[in-house]
């Protein structure tokens, strides 16, 4: 993690691949999960988006600091969250990353610097210039990395924080995860404008727009920008072109749009077309493929089982965390 | 023993915050060059520079969910909220961010952040600069909420709030800041969460806070020269709210009336009521009373305004009619 260039060999591009393939799988994990009832609430599957989490995670180093949507497993796993902490956290076990408190839309680690999970639209956006503030003022050279929605952009809080981080000049790479559907409203439905990385180029940023489905554009782009911001370039934009595989959350009918549609897309999802890649040009076996599945089916196996088994929090702790007691050092 | 202003003492704590730790900025709207809305910063930015005394844009919900942010990455920002109307536009990231984190991410989320806001009537601004809305805040769980009334708190209420790892609003009632009153250096006072009895008495406890805690005290005193033995009980914070010394007041004087500068309905002043039906019903003497504000929004002209808020005198007249007998003789719903 954390270099400038990107090295294109077999063993990065399995690496890749494989972290894909722990979130497509354990998204479907949560499916059956959800129906029989071992999830509740609202669930928000990543399946189609993968190669985002994937690409933009390879450009962040250690400390730097991450902030997410409701829809945000995938940016946990890829960040490095264990997946038995995270699949706890949806059974609203004690040793979930959130201590049952937080469930699918409220993942945290502070060790990871993974601030969240935050199920306010746009509602991170703020918190990410505040701690790219706190960076810049303590002279940290780190990057403070917030993934939002394209339906992020019609709040006024996108805007506001937008004018703040480039008129602060504050580290901090914004990933727009432009799926064209804000729950059931299309793009065109919903933003006056539908090139969004324009609107933040209005505000004077670098910002560009790529294939959010390829893996490789993602982790390249990520990774210049992560460079520029560190010697002091100030925000930078990026809009990734994506798309949802699956409704919105559980409880979509999906009414809004075509199955042709989705079908189309599924075609240039990143997982077939990386695959695809790498098959073709002989950099992939069928049993080193068949490994790399078998290995991440074993990882979720055991998730489940060990979060089955976790025990729960007690009643008479519920307002543990409400407030610190001890004064800050 | 000196005379202070509130607006000295509220300045004086803030220089000392900025002088005592280096992770304590000031931002806002207008802190900077302007010199404050209601002056309390003038000058600062000179003594301190733009990186510790920062003027943000006309971004309510951006720069107070920035100032939480920061509070995450280690720092202690105060966040000046210009007045209270316009931190509604920042409700979301005070109620949905700064008070629900810590608990959300199980104590992982840190939010050692202060906002301060100017708040109240009496200034002839009209409805969308002239309310009280600690009541909203002081509803939230995770959220502290301080009210300072005397001058010994806005001087040191600042620092016992930057002190606690937790999100503290402050309010500071604008009518307050002209006030002057004599402040004892290093004073010693309560910890930020207690209630003090301001003044003793056996005949009836009033209830209040902030901004009203001066027009108690002083129809306290008049009730005094009537010969009659007037407690008052300045909350200080509404959350988390001192029960015990509401209670204890109570069991005391067996009479309460609340004295609330917001609206009667749905109110502080309900929830202290209903703690005392709660708590303490066998021990009154006397119905629970509230002298709340009228449920409008304020008016400009001067005497509507005045109408609408809570006076010296309905505070005295309120109180006799409880201390001299035990019925209500008139009982009006505003
Ligand atoms: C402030 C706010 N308004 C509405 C909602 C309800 N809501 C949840 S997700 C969503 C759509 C967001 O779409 P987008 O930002 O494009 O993200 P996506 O779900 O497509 O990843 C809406 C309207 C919300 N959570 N927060």
């Amino acid at each position: 993690m954390g270099n400038d260039k990107i090295h294109l060999n077999r063993q990065h591009l399995h690496y890749l691949l494989k972290q894909m393939l722990r979130i497509r799988r354990f998204e479907e994990r949560c499916v059956t999960l959800y129906s029989e009832e071992k999830i509740r609430g609202f669930l928000h599957l990543y399946n189609g988006e993968e190669a985002i989490a994937v690409g933009v995670m390879q450009a962040l180093n250690q400390d730097d600091a991450v902030l997410a949507t409701y829809r945000e497993h995938g940016h946990a796993l890829a960040r490095g969250l264990s997946m038995t902490s995270i699949m706890a956290e949806m059974f609203g076990k004690q040793s979930g990353c959130s201590g049952g408190r937080g469930g699918s839309m409220h993942l945290f680690d502070d060790k990871l610097r993974f601030f969240g999970g935050n199920a306010i639209v746009a509602g991170a956006l703020p918190l990410a210039v505040g701690l790219a503030l706190a960076d810049k003022m303590q002279q940290r050279q780190l990057v403070t990395c917030c993934i939002f929605g394209e339906g992020a952009v019609a709040e006024g809080e996108f805007h506001e924080s937008l004018n703040l981080a480039k008129l602060w000049q504050l580290p901090i790479l914004f990933i727009c995860e432009n799926n064209l559907y804000a729950m059931g409203t299309a793009l065109e439905i919903e933003e006056s404008n539908q090139k969004i990385h324009l609107k933040a180029a209005s505000y004077g940023m670098t910002s560009q727009v790529i294939n959010g489905m390829n893996v490789i554009d993602v982790e390249a782009a990520a990774k210049l920008a992560c460079s520029a911001i560190r010697q002091g370039d100030g925000p930078h934009f990026i809009e990734c072109r994506t798309y949802r595989f699956r409704g919105h959350s559980m409880f979509d009918t999906q009414l809004y749009r075509q199955n042709s549609e989705i079908e189309a897309w599924k075609l240039k999802g990143p997982i077939v077309q990386l695959t695809h890649w790498l098959t073709e040009n002989k950099q992939l076996t069928n049993t080193e493929l068949q490994a790399i599945e078998q290995d991440v089916d074993a990882e979720i196996e055991e998730a489940v089982q060990t979060a089955d088994k976790a025990s729960v929090e007690p009643v008479a702790d519920i307002f543990k965390h409400l407030y610190a007691e001890a004064p800050h050092e | 023993m000196s005379e202070v202003t509130f607006r000295e003492a509220f300045k004086a704590a803030i220089v000392e915050a900025l002088n005592d730790d280096p992770r304590v900025f000031l931002m806002g709207e207008d802190v900077g060059h302007y010199g404050g809305c209601y002056a309390v910063s003038k000058g600062l930015i000179d003594q301190f520079g733009t990186q510790r005394i920062i003027d943000t844009p006309l971004s309510e919900s951006g720069f107070v969910g920035a100032g939480i942010g920061a509070a995450m990455g280690g720092m202690l920002p105060i966040v000046e909220v210009m007045t209270v109307n316009f931190s509604l536009l920042a409700l979301d990231q005070i109620i949905n961010n700064a008070a629900t984190l810590r608990h959300m991410s199980a104590g992982q989320i840190a939010v050692p952040l202060v906002i301060r806001m100017a708040c109240g009537a009496g200034k002839q601004l009209a409805a969308q600069h002239s309310h009280s809305f600690e009541g909203f805040y002081a509803h939230v769980p995770g959220l502290k909420v301080l009210y300072p009334g005397t001058i010994a708190d806005a001087r040191y209420m600042l620092k016992m709030a930057l002190a606690d790892p937790n999100p503290v609003i402050i309010f500071e009632h604008v009518m307050l800041y002209n006030q002057s009153a004599e402040l004892a250096e290093n004073n010693d006072i309560a910890p930020m969460e207690k209630a003090v009895i301001r003044k003793t008495g056996s005949d009836l406890s009033i209830i209040t806070w902030g901004g009203c805690l001066y027009k108690a005290v002083a129809a306290a005193e008049q009730l005094q020269e009537q010969g009659f033995s007037i407690e008052v009980v300045d909350l200080r914070c509404l959350r988390p709210l001192d029960r015990e010394t509401i209670i204890d007041s109570v069991q005391r004087t067996h009479k309460a009336l609340i004295v609330d500068e917001s609206w009667k309905s749905v109110g502080m002043s309900a929830e202290i009521s209903a703690t005392i039906a709660e708590q303490a019903f066998w021990y009154l003497d006397a119905p629970i009373r509230r002298v709340c504000s009228i449920e409008v929004p304020f008016p400009y002209a001067g005497h509507l305004e005045q109408a609408c808020i809570p006076q010296i005198e309905q505070i005295v007249a309120v109180a006799l009619e409880m201390l001299t007998t035990a019925i209500p003789s008139e009982q009006v719903t505003l």
